[in-house]
């Protein structure tokens, strides 16, 4: 993966990562934005941006594993779901949902909530308005940390890693951090 | 040593009910089965000059840790080896509502039919000296094997629905750990027969030693290192899915202690959380697992003698519902009862007395 890949910033809060076609199925890049190193991921022709952080004790997230869901119900019978893909923190395993930044190996269920406390999404991690030379402000709102995933049934963990909005522009890949409106 | 437990102690100290799910008993001789054994194992005996299946290699009967000075007997007579001595030393002075037999008669090696042989003449046998003889009692299952899992369901097949059994006695040293699904059939016999399954001090009549780098020097060092086999054992059981394939099993370890119970699982949890895709069947944290599907005895509670510590390891258990109390008749860890109710927060002392016993081997339902 190469690093510190430059990009360009289009002053509007969105960043010009590079050519999509440079990112085939597979690939990925970790760049720098303002200061942020982010993960650029093409999983299976779907982007992902997300933050090189891993939100459990700050491991170096986008170097980690892109594996699919293993499920099971009991010994003998397991089933691999490709199109759900989960990234692995290189430090101590934990899994987060590449679409939602979700943890999932810790069910919320049955845990102790002074250990663990509630999961925390962050709408968009960066603001970026009118202050380049500040250092980026989180904006935090709790999550339900008991929320079941219809599909997986799987228990939302207690981490949350920041996932970026990202979209394909005249072939050019391109990283939003600005803070979505409404 | 310990002190002894007299009846008026037991009143001074817990005056609630006791469940005893420990209870350690001997066949006296192996002519004691032969009422119960065909001609042909009889034979097979005499002509060998075989004493039978001993427990002399675990608890080698001078040993102060084999058998407590109240509960030996003074006309030679085999250790915890009647129904008189029990009632004696247990039912009767400690005033017990049950208590739970474990025969540890080891016929887990040798001639597989021979094994199957003894195991059922040892059960009919518990069947009609002891189960028989009072109401108070329940017992365990001899099982065949443990090499032999389709020879263990059989048993439990043939033996458990009579009454009186309320589990079968699955010998710690196994040829294989549990969890490997060589013994599914034992686990399917388990949960259809409703039996708890007893992982009791046993086993290794094959050769097995206490520990995986082989056999230690003294007997001490046996003794104290013996956890270590039920600490394989239930990790097996979680990593393999033993109770996702079983969800309705139940399981009680009895002799390992449990002071190691909490140090294990937070390892167990906190590594789950990272290699969780492993084993995808383990969809909850293991330690949680455990408090739905697995009971431990209090005994032996491994030298604590300072209640306020030995609070903190039970508080660590997470759970009201896994300690179960067993005297361990008639052996001697120097466990003490009043360390023990000293230990237990007051509303404890009634569920670890009596009460998760009672739910854990459904005494008092459905005829046991």
């Amino acid at each position: 993966m190469p690093e510190n890949h430059r990009t360009h910033s289009r002053g509007d809060g969105k960043y010009v990562i590079g050519r999509a076609a440079d990112v085939p199925p597979g690939v990925r890049l970790l760049v720098n934005i303002e200061g942020r190193e982010v993960g650029i991921f093409n999983v299976d022709g779907t982007y992902r941006a997300i933050l090189n952080r891993c939100p459990h004790r700050g491991g170096e997230l986008c170097k980690g594993d892109v594996l699919g869901l293993v499920e099971s119900e009991y010994p003998g019978q397991v089933t691999l779901d490709d199109s759900k893909k989960f990234i692995v923190c290189p430090w101590h395993g934990w899994e987060f949902d590449m679409e939602t930044g979700e943890s999932w190996y810790d069910p919320a269920y049955n845990t102790d909530p002074a250990r663990y406390p509630p999961a925390r999404t962050f709408d968009v991690a960066i603001e970026h308005e009118n202050a380049p030379e500040r250092a980026p402000r989180e904006f935090a709102r709790p999550a339900n940390a008991f929320y079941i995933d219809p599909h997986a049934h799987r228990l939302a963990g207690p981490y949350t890693a920041v996932t970026l909005p990202i979209e394909v522009e005249d072939d050019y890949l391109v990283v939003s951090l600005r803070r979505p409106r409404g | 040593m310990s002190l002894p437990l007299t009846a008026e102690h037991r009143r001074k100290v817990w005056d609630g009910s006791i469940v005893d799910v420990d209870v350690n008993i001997e066949v006296p001789g192996i002519e004691a089965l032969f009422p119960y054994l065909e001609g042909v194992w009889i034979q097979h005996i005499r002509e060998q000059q075989w004493p039978g299946p001993s427990t002399q290699y675990f608890y080698p009967s001078n040993m102060p840790s084999s058998v407590r000075d109240e509960w030996r007997t003074p006309d030679g007579q085999v250790a915890a080896s009647s129904v008189g001595l029990v009632r004696e030393h247990i039912l009767d002075r400690l005033d017990v509502d049950y208590a739970i037999l474990n025969c540890h008669f080891p016929v887990d090696g040798g001639p597989p039919d021979f094994s199957v042989a003894l195991a059922r003449a040892a059960n009919d046998w518990l069947l009609n000296e002891w189960l028989s003889a009072d109401s108070r009692l329940r017992a365990s299952l001899i099982l065949p094997g443990p090499n032999d899992p389709a020879a263990m369901a059989a048993e439990i097949d043939r033996a458990g629905p009579r009454p009186g059994f309320v589990q079968a006695f699955l010998p710690a040293r196994s040829g294989k750990l549990y969890g490997k699904r060589l013994y599914w059939p034992v686990f399917e016999a388990l949960e259809r027969n409703d039996l708890v399954g007893g992982i009791h001090i046993g086993g290794g009549n094959d050769g097995l030693p206490p520990t995986s780098s082989g056999w230690p020097s003294w007997y001490v060092e046996e003794y104290v290192a013996e956890v270590q086999v039920f600490e394989s054992q239930l990790i097996s059981l979680l990593g393999e899915g033993t109770f996702q394939k079983f969800p309705r099993l139940r399981l009680a370890f009895l002799g390992s202690g449990f002071t190691w119970v909490p140090g294990w699982m937070w390892n167990l949890d906190r590594n789950w959380k990272g290699i969780r895709r492993e084993v995808p069947w383990l969809k909850r944290r293991p330690f949680e697992v455990v408090r739905d599907h697995v009971r431990f005895c209090t005994a032996p509670m491994d030298g604590g003698s300072i209640a306020e510590e030995l609070a903190l390891t039970i508080k660590w258990l997470g759970s009201d519902d896994l300690l179960m109390y067993g005297t361990e008749y008639p052996r001697d860890h120097g466990d003490s009862l009043d360390l023990l109710i000293g230990s237990l927060i007051e509303d404890m002392r009634a569920k670890v007395m009596s009460e998760n016993a009672r739910d854990w081997y459904r005494l008092g339902s459905r005829g046991r």
